[in-house]
């Protein structure tokens, strides 16, 4: 009987520590390209707020968009902003948040070229489409002036798996040619005209170092953490602009003037001088309606932290924050979900 | 074991089906071995059904839209929503041919020796090097692969075979050094391990009065290797090869990592290529869309459908050479 008695006691004080604590745990997944940072921001809200705890799992972005709708995470993130037929499916609504920037370079491999070699537009869209061939065609050396260009084949590099920098890339290069746009078309995977295929940013890296003449493209942040070169891109005003955390957040900015209100915008090709043209968002997917009380302070509390505070952590790690007016804008927006 | 007992219910050949009578026989640890081991058994089969189940029905929306196209189609458009599995079959099948006419040969070779002509010790020990061979995971060959591969087929191997044997479709084209025969050199030394492991120890027990009939006949030692020793281990041998082709049939990463994945059909063996569990490990993730998913689920069902096809073949030429005469084991 007293056994009994102490056991029973043991249990309630135990049942009551823990429901002091009362710890509140979300579930999300998604995107690859911003793990990093997102990994890094929810351990930092967890150990701001201790009852916390946000566990992202990098699935892609199209599993972190299946789950969501599935309703097995709390809220997903996703490369690509979601089109209307995916939002349409999806039963409910669905807010997006953009977090940071990414962006997409164009790296090479020319024999007798170290310096940083120029691309329009019609150039990189000929050369991935395999209607230009030649490292020495006049699309390319027109720009390059004083350049020695071989007559050598271009090989072109792309990535295998769907990835959202495929996505960045295919939509800027809808962007710069019709005929890319009609045939072809964006999306993380797509049926490449021309090229070899490397899995992920390592993959293709790997490619571009062992075959003399190639050209692919990587990821901005990789490429800067392991000092890959890369070449310039001419962005909408003309300019050639060399990829950085600056020229990117720049291209964020000019955009945000014609920015819609639900944040599902393509910023590749963005206007402004220094904006360069191969720059994308990465959102968050948030439902609109969120039953959970608790939950629902919680998401709104991180993303007024993410946006505010959050956004120094970019730096450090090599992403693109976001510009003050988009920043501005997605602070008001935060009062929809419900 | 309970005949004593008059029962209520008969079954089949009067087996006693009654429940008392089935009680009674539980007591007894036969009848329990008997069923444990039958619901195992069992469950291994429920779980291949399941897994048919599971792909036959998700695959649904890609099978009601393109129907038997989709095995001859060799367009693969996420974009446009246009799926079919031909170069990937294509890919899948060029590769493990090539890794098994490559690796067939060295695997038996290295068996024959480590089992008839080596001395026992180097047999043990250079036995036990290869089953340690089998055990590595295939990452690390796509790894290994990348590093020490490429390169030299790039640079050294593939401009050699197109000097020499260049007249022929099958060395011509640009040499990238990923393609076709990077998957299938990676894949053959996949698949060796095996091929050594298993032949070595069926070759080990063909009785040892074959072997003194044949010496005693007047057959040299290799004769006697050749012509009565492996034919008489041949049911064994052609086991362990189907087992090597159903993992090369089935292997991912190392495949995905060196074979260029690019959905297309080429003669050459230094064209990229793509197979099945490549394209499904590399697109899985991001697909979004009921169409694309069930597409590469449906690649999952022909892969299957490939691997027990080859395997069914396998077993029937295993049968077929076992009533031949010649001895054998299964």
């Amino acid at each position: 009987m007293k056994k009994m008695l102490l056991a029973l006691s043991l249990c309630l004080g135990l049942a009551s520590f823990l429901a002091a604590d009362n710890p509140v745990q979300l579930n999300a997944a998604g995107a690859t390209f911003p793990n990093p940072i997102y990994s890094k921001w929810f351990d930092e809200y967890h150990k701001m707020m201790s009852n916390v705890e946000i566990n992202y799992q990098s699935i892609g972005s199209g599993g972190g968009i299946r789950q969501l709708e599935a309703h097995t995470v709390d809220f997903g993130a996703s490369d690509m902003p979601m089109n209307d037929q995916q939002l349409q499916q999806a039963g409910f609504k669905i807010l997006h948040f953009p977090t940071v920037l990414g962006a997409a370079v164009p790296s090479y491999n020319v024999p007798g070229v170290s310096t940083d070699l120029k691309f329009t537009q019609h150039a990189l869209a000929g050369i991935y489409m395999g209607t230009i061939t030649k490292w020495n065609d006049p699309e390319i050396t027109k720009v390059n002036p004083g350049v020695n260009l071989p007559n050598a084949d271009i090989v072109v590099i792309h990535r295998s798996e769907a990835s959202g920098t495929t996505f960045i890339w295919t939509d800027f290069l809808a962007k710069a040619s019709d005929d890319w746009k009609n045939k072809i078309g964006s999306n993380a995977s797509i049926n490449w005209p021309v090229g070899l295929g490397g899995k992920g940013n390592e993959g293709v890296t790997g490619l571009l170092k062992n075959t003399p003449g190639s050209i692919g493209y990587v990821e901005l942040i990789y490429a800067i953490q392991n000092n890959i070169p890369y070449g310039e891109v001419q962005n909408s005003s003309g300019m050639f602009v060399k990829a950085s955390i600056d020229s990117v957040t720049a291209a964020a900015a000019a955009a945000a003037k014609t920015m819609p209100d639900d944040f599902r915008v393509s910023i590749t090709n963005a206007p402004g001088k220094t904006a360069y043209p191969i720059s994308s968002f990465t959102w968050l997917l948030i439902p609109a309606q969120i039953q959970d009380a608790g939950k629902r302070d919680i998401i709104k509390g991180f993303l007024k932290w993410m946006l505010t505070d959050g956004q120094k952590d970019c730096a450090g790690l090599s992403y693109a924050p976001l510009p003050a007016p988009v920043v501005a804008k997605e602070l008001k927006a935060i009062s929809l979900i419900q | 074991m309970a005949t004593s007992s008059t029962p209520t219910t008969v079954g089949p050949a009067g087996f006693p089906w009654s429940p008392q009578a089935v009680l009674r026989r539980l007591r007894g640890g036969d009848a329990i071995a008997h069923m444990v081991t039958l619901v195992f058994a069992a469950m291994v089969l429920l779980i291949t059904v399941l897994l048919v189940g599971q792909l036959w029905v998700h695959s649904s929306a890609s099978r009601a839209q393109f129907g038997w196209h989709f095995l001859t189609t060799s367009v693969w458009d996420p974009v446009f929503d246009n799926y079919g599995a031909l170069t990937f079959l294509y890919g899948t099948i060029v590769t493990t041919v090539l890794a098994l006419v490559i690796a067939v040969p060295l695997g038996l070779g290295a068996a024959i020796f480590l089992s008839e002509l080596a001395p026992p010790k180097i047999s043990a020990g250079l036995s036990f090097v290869v089953d340690l061979l089998a055990a590595v995971p295939s990452v690390i060959y796509g790894l290994l692969a990348i590093f020490t591969l490429l390169k030299p087929l790039s640079t050294t191997v593939e401009p050699f075979l197109k000097r020499t044997l260049g007249f022929l479709p099958l060395f011509q084209g640009p040499a990238y050094g990923v393609g076709f025969l990077a998957a299938g050199l990676v894949l053959a030394i996949m698949i060796v391990p095996y091929i050594v492991s298993v032949s070595r120890e069926v070759l080990l027990s063909v009785p040892g009065d074959q072997r003194e009939a044949a010496l005693g006949l007047g057959a040299t030692r290799w004769e006697t290797t050749w012509k009565v020793v492996v034919p008489y281990a041949r049911t064994g041998i052609m086991g362990s090869v189907f087992l090597s082709m159903a993992r090369a049939l089935g292997e991912t990463m190392a495949v995905t990592m060196v074979i260029g994945n690019t959905p297309k059909i080429s003669a050459s063996l230094f064209a990229p290529g793509y197979t099945i569990a490549a394209v499904i490990a590399n697109e899985f993730a991001e697909a979004t869309g009921t169409l694309y998913v069930s597409a590469l689920i449906e690649l999952g069902l022909v892969l299957f459908l490939l691997t027990f096809i080859l395997n069914g073949v396998a077993r029937l030429m295993m049968a077929a050479t076992q009533t031949r005469g010649g001895g054998g084991r299964t």
